[in-house]
């Protein structure tokens, strides 16, 4: 039963990382039509304002300590962090040691400004073109970010570790007089991704802002003519998009290092979930996400990775079949998106 | 049509001359057969260094490419000499190989067997290498040592660790300096049997493909001979980057120590989880949980960060070692660099020098007459005490590390501590063992 749960919870954690990104990604197709293929190198980027600001905030000055030496033996020199000389060494250390969360107050404004660029400066002269053309282009777009990165980082991951007060283990069971002991910075991701979720859901439900862009996603001609310049919400929403991917990059550091690379790990396994839980559609997703994380998680499982050796591995891929087999539109697909 | 030219004189010659014609092809084949691929005429010779210059090895890749650089340089005759001034063969007089100035190309592995083996074809046909030379990954030094043995070049393997290499896959025109995962599982079961006793109960994640097979391999008989339980053994993809669902059934599995045949990104990610998990704070069936990563590298464990302290691992060498080698080696690049080198770097640069120094101990840049003198060579001086790279298997034999993740390191470089050199004669095996059994040596090819 431990066992069990621990797997649940496993899913539920994982698939919010997917859920998260296929939200972004369905959002950004439902609103302005286009298959993001940069999408991934958004989450990317957004852990990598995380790893910028942990450098920031850890910039030092060197001083030379003759009593020790380095590797060449000349004598040591030692880095102090200018905040933690500023602030004092248990402040200064305190704001090092939060940047990941700090860092979500940088995210929202750069990711969005990000997305604008994007959107206006590359993705909108392709709206008219054809989906193998916008593939293509941010396709394109996403090597030549992870290979800008990867100028600038490095190929190899970066630890970027969570808060200590938030580093260690909870045993979430305890209350129910079992043992499940689960890592507390996923409990917080998972809970993270809930609350990002519900207000993108809550956005668009409720404000009128919301409301102009759903009914622009069911028919944007009409939208149009009624005087609403409906493409500058689009393009706003390609920004909101952008933050929410950016997010997920931000609070993922912490769980796996990040490297260059990171956005194209996730990006297909994002198309998966978003053609699993129908083209277009928000709910689906979301739904998806955590359906496929659940089940990727049982598949790891000694039981599931001993009777069937490698179900592990094409877990996703076999239900993804089974799924467009039985139900084309994914699970809750509109009837008319991609079908022209 | 009734008036024919045909004499008996005319067929004659003609046939003579066809014959002669015929004949042309085989005598200057024949004259060639003498030679070998890319034989270096003019004052210069060419070696090529086929590295991870992008992907996810590129760092790795770009400290070989240093260490390669650096190599050159002392062959040369510029910088401080390095290794040269410790190797026990005293062949190389900083003149070049031959008295000719050795120049390089560097080709782009990106991590992967067909664009590795792209890079060296281009670098042996077009750049006119002698001799290939690099690698981040069993998979492209298997492929691309495969080239090289139907070019007629001579390949010097860089990072590769799978028993495959020089197993099952080795080539009479490959030889690899670098260890090999029965080497690690070797050196490393005494010392756990020692930390962890006798009685332990292992899982292991391994990597899906022929480095991560053959470690899991190695390691599960040199545990199993302790008398230590298989409790799993899961293969995870390559590409894989969450762990958390591998990581959690290790949890309720009755298994006290967790091996991660991971390399690279993924031993980064799997360890940082298994970490997260609190598996290094769990008690299981009344013993402390432990975790061990058989292959271990400085680059890898500056990734992983602080989830290295107290890990145990294998490694091929470590800047810290205090033999005159060594010392001579982090000299000379740290003073070049500003950072101390990595074991990618060093195994690099001992195989440059290894080269140049069989060709000028051959006299030739003949690949039969190199490998002819590489075989069997016992040398000392270049960082990991007496070392023979074995005629059989082309395989070097010399001490293994057993290294720790150090808990108070006193820079980002000083993440790992030596643990216990493994005597070479401890990590040896027979030719014929079966983990290496499979593939032959054949002969060696000279090419052209």
């Amino acid at each position: 039963m431990d066992a069990l749960l621990l797997q649940i919870l496993n899913g539920l954690d994982k698939g919010s990382a997917y859920a998260l990104i296929a939200l972004g990604l369905t959002l950004i197709f439902g609103t302005l039509g286009v298959v993001n293929f940069a999408h991934g190198a958004l989450f990317m980027i957004g852990a990598f304002v995380a790893v910028t600001l942990q450098r920031v905030l850890s910039l030092s000055f060197e001083t030379i300590d003759p009593t020790q030496k380095d590797f060449l033996g000349n004598p040591l020199k030692v880095k102090t962090p200018y905040v933690e000389s500023w602030f004092g060494p248990e402040t200064g250390g305190l704001i090092i040691d939060w940047a990941v969360p700090l860092a979500i107050l940088f995210a929202i404004p750069i990711m969005i400004a990000v997305g604008f660029i994007m959107e206006r400066g590359l993705i909108k002269y392709f709206y008219k073109r054809p989906h193998a053309d916008q593939i293509l282009v941010t396709f394109g777009l996403a090597i030549v970010l992870q290979e800008v990165v990867k100028y600038f980082y490095g190929a190899n991951p970066i630890q970027t570790p969570a808060p200590d007060a938030l580093n260690g283990v909870a045993n979430v069971g305890a209350a129910f007089g079992m043992d499940i002991v689960y890592p507390v910075w996923r409990i917080v991701y998972f809970f993270f991704s809930v609350i990002i979720i519900a207000a993108i859901f809550s956005f668009l439900r409720f404000t009128t802002f919301g409301m102009v862009v759903r009914a622009g996603m069911a028919d944007r001609e009409t939208v149009g003519l009624l005087g609403i310049n409906i493409d500058r919400r689009f393009t706003i929403m390609f920004g909101v998009a952008s933050a929410v991917a950016g997010l997920a990059g931000v609070m993922y550091t912490p769980i796996n290092p990040p490297n260059y690379h990171m956005g194209m790990d996730f990006l297909v396994l994002s198309f998966v979930v978003v053609v699993v839980g129908g083209m277009g559609s928000l709910p689906g997703a979301v739904l998806a996400g955590f359906l496929l994380g659940i089940l990727e998680s049982f598949a790891s499982t000694t039981w599931a990775t001993t009777t069937l050796p490698g179900i592990n591995q094409i877990i996703i891929y076999l239900v993804a079949i089974a799924v467009l087999l039985t139900r084309p539109r994914g699970l809750m697909g509109l009837k008319g998106v991609m079908e022209d | 049509m009734d008036k024919s030219n045909l004499s008996r004189r005319g067929v004659l010659k003609s046939g003579a001359l066809t014959s002669a014609g015929l004949a042309l092809p085989t005598i200057f084949t024949a004259q060639s057969a003498a030679a070998f691929t890319n034989d270096p005429t003019g004052s210069t010779v060419t070696l090529g260094f086929n590295v991870p210059q992008t992907g996810p090895y590129a760092d790795e890749g770009a400290d070989e490419l240093r260490a390669y650089q650096l190599a050159v340089e002392h062959i040369n005759g510029g910088g401080d000499g390095g290794m040269m001034n410790t190797f026990s063969s005293k062949a190389l007089k900083g003149s070049g190989i031959l008295g000719k100035e050795v120049k390089y190309v560097t080709g782009d592995t990106q991590t992967k067997s067909d664009a590795a083996r792209a890079s060296a074809k281009s670098m042996i046909e077009k750049d006119g290498a002698v001799m290939i030379t690099g690698g981040s990954s069993s998979g492209v030094a298997i492929a691309v040592q495969g080239l090289c043995q139907e070019a007629g070049v001579i390949f010097m393997a860089g990072l590769t660790h799978s028993n495959d290499t020089t197993g099952k896959d080795k080539k009479a025109n490959g030889f690899r300096h670098f260890f090999n995962a029965y080497m690690s599982g070797a050196a490393l079961a005494p010392v756990l049997k020692s930390l962890y006793g006798d009685n332990r109960r292992a899982y292991h994640l391994t990597a899906d493909y022929t480095w991560g097979w053959t470690q899991e391999e190695s390691i599960k008989a040199a545990t199993e001979a302790l008398g230590w339980e298989t409790v799993n053994t899961v293969k995870t993809p390559l590409a894989a980057t969450d762990f958390s669902s591998y990581i959690a059934p290790v949890l309720n599995s009755g298994a006290d120590v967790l091996v991660l045949n991971h390399y690279g990104g993924n031993m980064v990610n799997s360890l940082t989880n298994a970490v997260q998990f609190g598996l290094r704070e769990k008690q299981v069936n009344g013993k402390n949980f432990e975790i061990v990563v058989p292959l271990y590298s400085r680059l890898m464990a500056k990734g992983a960060g602080e989830n290295v302290k107290g890990i145990h691992g294998s490694t091929n060498w470590h800047w810290s070692l205090q033999d005159e080698g060594s010392q001579a080696f982090v000299r000379s690049f740290g003073t070049k660099y500003g950072f101390p080198p990595s074991q990618a770097a060093h195994t690099v640069y001992c195989q440059t020098l290894l080269y140049a120094d069989a060709v000028e101990r051959a006299g030739s840049f003949n690949p039969c007459a190199v490998a002819e003198a590489l075989e069997g060579f016992e040398f000392d001086g270049l960082g990991n005490g007496k070392t023979l790279y074995r005629a059989d298997d082309h395989q070097c034999f010399k001490d293994v590390l057993v290294v720790r993740g150090k808990e108070n390191p006193t820079s980002e470089f000083d993440l790992l501590e030596v643990v216990e050199v493994t005597p070479a004669a401890q990590v040896t095996y027979d030719v014929d063992h079966p983990m290496f059994a499979g593939g032959a040596l054949g002969s060696c090819n000279p090419g052209a």
